[in-house]
């Protein structure tokens, strides 16, 4: 028994990403056509060379169907995955698993969502049948648990990890501005995010991610196939996932300061790519920064600050596009808003860009040559959550 | 000897200040205070308040036997509503329940039978909400409440009151009437009513007193229930030249309480009297009921309706409105919750209704809900059912969301650690956002989630332990 990791034995040979946007004007089936085929063509390659698909998507469509119909694919198997919001990660790590196992050559790693159509702002999950006991809070009022607990845990000033938030979220405009993607291109300073009125505990609609549709893709082969490709794939250098088993909202222990799935995601991503020091051997992280409190979490989490002191290394610019480990260079969460299929292979997408050099030069990150990315994707809430942890290198070891 | 084991009275939290009416209507209201049952409060969860109160005095819930439940505005015309309380009270399912209702007059006629029954212990619950027009005098002279009597033989346990006699004498007349679902009360003129119960409530009482070999002159103290004011004034006016003190009858600080009231004044009329004092319910309602009581030596337990109404929280009468639906408002712009699932909640009915979850025997974690697996060492099937709703729990964490849909938005949540082990996150209740402390102490209360479907949501929520706020020390 164990998790052993595949690394070095599949390839991204090719990605492709939409604009993240309110799209009126696109359904689920445009936004999926337009992810596969921006991908494929760039390889000169036709859906018909895809030997298998993974679709995420959270509740746009149902079975490969969503999928397959669009794209009128034959005789090809297509599977549609669902773990939370880290579904656009599900449906990349188990194409990676099927090329990894030698079952297929070429596989490839849909994500979409259509949050628009809801008539409802923010994500709306569709109901499931229960007892009528569940609490019925926002995915904002769940994470701001966090910032109250954190504050009182580190003796920080309430006021100033408020302006920790904002900078946080400030940060990751800053870079979102830069991207052509992204939904929201605006900067936004850290005052006038401090000012703006809270909507869930201290946090305002400006700790929240936005609200898009959108979807990208990804291409998988074997190692020793991506050449056939690429010249610059991206390796498979560890995927983890954890699925926790909601013992936080049972626990008297959990203090709301840290999502244990996440750390023990990362601690068995970090083993199976051989990183004993993430914040020095990365190059870049995109993590889940579905509100500023998360992110903050996730920088101890991911083992990038030491317990109690991201906020100071968050204030210091650590993570900042010109910091020492520059998180969430495309803009995160935060500017290009989260359709839940799409997200995971997203941030996938934004170290396929950093890592070969192609990221614009208003927004390329100094530390490349560092050669590893993580991608940080979770689902659900403080106390039970999913969380997954991808580390993509552009060398093969 | 057959009696009452013991009563209560539940007061909700809120109070509306009459005055506040005319100040937004311009005229009506009058002096004085009503109780308000909260946007999540119905005759249902204001019964199981009173009700947990009686069962908690150290009886043995396994000995009721019956459990009857009056209202004049049930939750479901087709459905009963006993059930529901029932389940919430985790009586055993031996219990036969009675709807006693709809009609003002099922609540007084249920404490009748109660004391001329066999059964061993017999729970008499009542719970109203009292609403009517904006401006109208069943508005600004109702209360909301609940009410619970437990009836008994002394062989059960002792009584507080022994029951010495009673009369009733029914007459049909038309005094108020109100068509299902309507809102508003109609009432004939009201001299007409009250000449009718002037009659009906001498009668009564000549009788009782003659079954129970009594005059006025014996009777310490009686209590009048009645839906207006002047109902009952000649037979009150009479023994209060006896010498029997009338008590007040909760109008002025409470409002008329609808099916709750007769048993909220029992049990006021029990807190302030003094072993072997004998007294007397007068309950008029389409008819009159006369019980006559002995006071016992035995105590009663939980906050007195005295106290209950010296306490409460002010509230604006534009939230009343909304409350009741009377001034329909604009929801938050989010999917309505979906209905419940019939089967879904019956299969974790002792979850739901009797907040009731399990100990891992090997760990000793409390799993809220219910689980079969413990989170510590994975043990399977080996717990206890563990009931939590009368524990108390203190505020972990919490916040305030603005966002998500409520009949009565912000929703204030918090993480409760509970007395003994044991976390749950549940949403608070009967507080001002502002008042929630890291480390608050909380109570367990039984509250309408919402409604679907025409289906009615219960399940835990958490408020505020007696003398946990003190408002106004926002950080």
């Amino acid at each position: 028994m164990g998790s052993h990791g595949i690394a070095d034995r599949v390839a991204i040979v090719s990605m492709g990403c939409t604009p993240f946007r309110e799209h009126w004007d696109r359904g689920v089936d445009d936004l999926a056509i337009d992810a596969t085929l921006e991908s494929l063509s760039a390889i000169d390659l036709r859906p018909a060379d895809v030997d298998a698909w993974w679709l995420g998507t959270a509740q746009s469509g149902m079975s490969g169907i969503t999928l397959a119909a669009p794209l009128k694919l034959e005789g090809v198997p297509v599977t549609r995955v669902e773990n939370y919001c880290a579904t656009g990660s599900e449906a990349l790590r188990q194409a990676c698993y099927a090329v990894a196992s030698g079952a297929y050559d070429v596989a490839a790693a849909v994500g979409v969502e259509k949050v628009k159509d809801s008539g409802y702002q923010g994500l709306n999950a569709f109901p499931i049948p229960t007892d009528g006991t569940q609490r019925t809070l926002t995915a904002a009022a769940m994470f701001s648990l966090v910032a109250p607990a954190y504050a009182r845990k580190y003796g920080v000033d309430p006021t100033e990890l408020r302006r920790t938030l904002a900078r946080i979220a400030s940060k990751n405009h800053a870079n979102g501005a830069r991207n052509p993607r992204a939904q929201f291109r605006r900067e936004m300073d850290v005052d006038a995010i401090c000012r703006m009125p809270e909507v869930a505990g201290m946090l305002s609609v400006f700790d929240c991610a936005g609200v898009a549709d959108g979807a990208a893709s990804a291409v998988v082969v074997r190692a020793e196939d991506a050449h056939r490709y690429t010249d610059a794939p991206l390796y498979v250098k560890a995927l983890s996932f954890v699925a926790g088993n909601g013992s936080g909202l049972l626990d008297p222990d959990y203090d709301y300061t840290h999502f244990p799935e996440c750390e023990m995601a990362a601690r068995d991503a970090y083993a199976q790519a051989g990183i004993t020091d993430p914040r020095r051997e990365l190059a870049m992280a995109e993590v889940h920064d579905c509100f500023t409190p998360t992110e903050l979490v996730l920088m101890e989490d991911l083992g990038f600050s030491d317990r109690g002191t991201a906020w100071q290394d968050c204030e210091a610019g650590v993570f900042d596009l010109h910091g020492e480990l520059p998180v969430n260079t495309d803009g995160g969460l935060k500017s290009f808003g989260h359709p839940v299929g799409a997200s995971g292979l997203r941030m996938l997408f934004e170290c396929w860009l950093q890592l070969r050099g192609e990221a614009p030069e208003d927004r390329r990150i100094q530390t490349a040559d560092r050669g590893l990315a993580l991608t940080h994707n979770l689902g659900g809430y403080p106390g039970e959550m999913v969380s997954f942890v991808g580390i993509w290198g552009s060398d093969r070891g | 000897m057959r009696g009452i084991i013991t009563a209560s009275g539940y007061l909700p939290h809120w109070r509306l200040e009459r005055s506040a009416i005319a100040a937004v209507l311009g005229s009506g209201g009058g002096a004085g205070t009503r109780s308000v049952a909260s946007y999540d409060e119905d005759p249902v969860t204001l019964g199981v308040a009173a009700a947990r109160v009686v069962l908690a005095s150290g009886i043995d819930a396994e000995l009721v036997d019956s459990l009857s439940f009056a209202t004049t505005a049930p939750v479901y015309a087709e459905k009963s509503g006993a059930p529901l309380l029932h389940a919430a009270l985790r009586l055993p399912g031996s219990v036969s329940t009675l709807d006693a209702g709809p009609g003002l007059r099922g609540a007084a006629s249920a404490l009748r039978n109660a004391l001329h029954s066999s059964d061993r212990l017999v729970a008499v619950v009542a719970g109203d909400v009292r609403t009517g027009l904006a401006g109208s005098t069943d508005e600004s002279g109702g209360g909301d409440a609940g009410a619970a009597v437990l009836v008994g033989d002394d062989s059960v346990g002792p009584l507080v009151a022994e029951f010495l006699g009673d009369a009733s004498a029914t007459h049909e007349f038309l005094d108020r009437w109100r068509a299902p679902g309507e809102l508003r009360v109609h009432a004939w003129e009201e001299r007409f009513g009250q000449q009718r119960y002037d009659d009906l409530s001498v009668d009564a009482w000549d009788r009782a007193l003659a079954a129970c070999g009594l005059t006025d002159g014996d009777v310490a103290r009686v209590a009048v229930s009645a839906p207006h004011a002047r109902a009952g004034a000649v037979l009150a006016k009479r023994l209060g030249a006896a010498g029997v003190e009338v008590t007040d009858r909760l109008e002025r600080s409470v409002g008329f309480c609808g099916a709750a009231h007769p048993g909220l004044l029992v049990a006021d009329l029990l807190e302030r009297s003094s072993p072997g004092e004998v007294v007397a319910l007068v309950s008029l309602a389409d008819g009159a009921d006369v019980t006559v009581l002995r006071r016992t030596e035995a105590t009663m337990s939980g906050p007195t309706v005295a106290e209950q109404v010296d306490g409460g929280s002010a509230l604006p009468y534009g939230k009343y409105l909304a409350w009741r639906g009377v001034l329909p408002v604009q929801p938050p712009n989010r999917p309505e919750p979906a209905r419940m699932s019939a089967s879904a909640a019956e299969r974790r009915s002792d979850w739901k209704y009797g907040f009731v979850g399990s100990r891992d025997r090997s760990s000793g974690a409390l799993h809220l809900p219910p689980a079969r697996v413990s989170y510590l060492g994975q043990h399977v099937d080996d717990m206890d059912p563990t009931p939590v709703a009368d524990r108390r729990a203190t505020v972990a964490t919490f916040t305030v969301d603005s966002l998500a849909y409520s009949p009565s938005p912000p929703v204030v949540f918090a993480v409760c650690d509970f007395e003994g082990g044991g976390r749950l996150p549940l949403e608070l209740t009967d507080v001002a956002a502002a008042d929630v402390r890291i480390g608050m102490e909380v109570e367990m209360t039984f509250r309408r989630i919402g409604t679907a479907d025409g289906i009615a949501n219960y399940f835990w929520k958490a408020r505020p332990a007696p003398g946990s706020v003190t408002p106004g020390e926002a950080d």
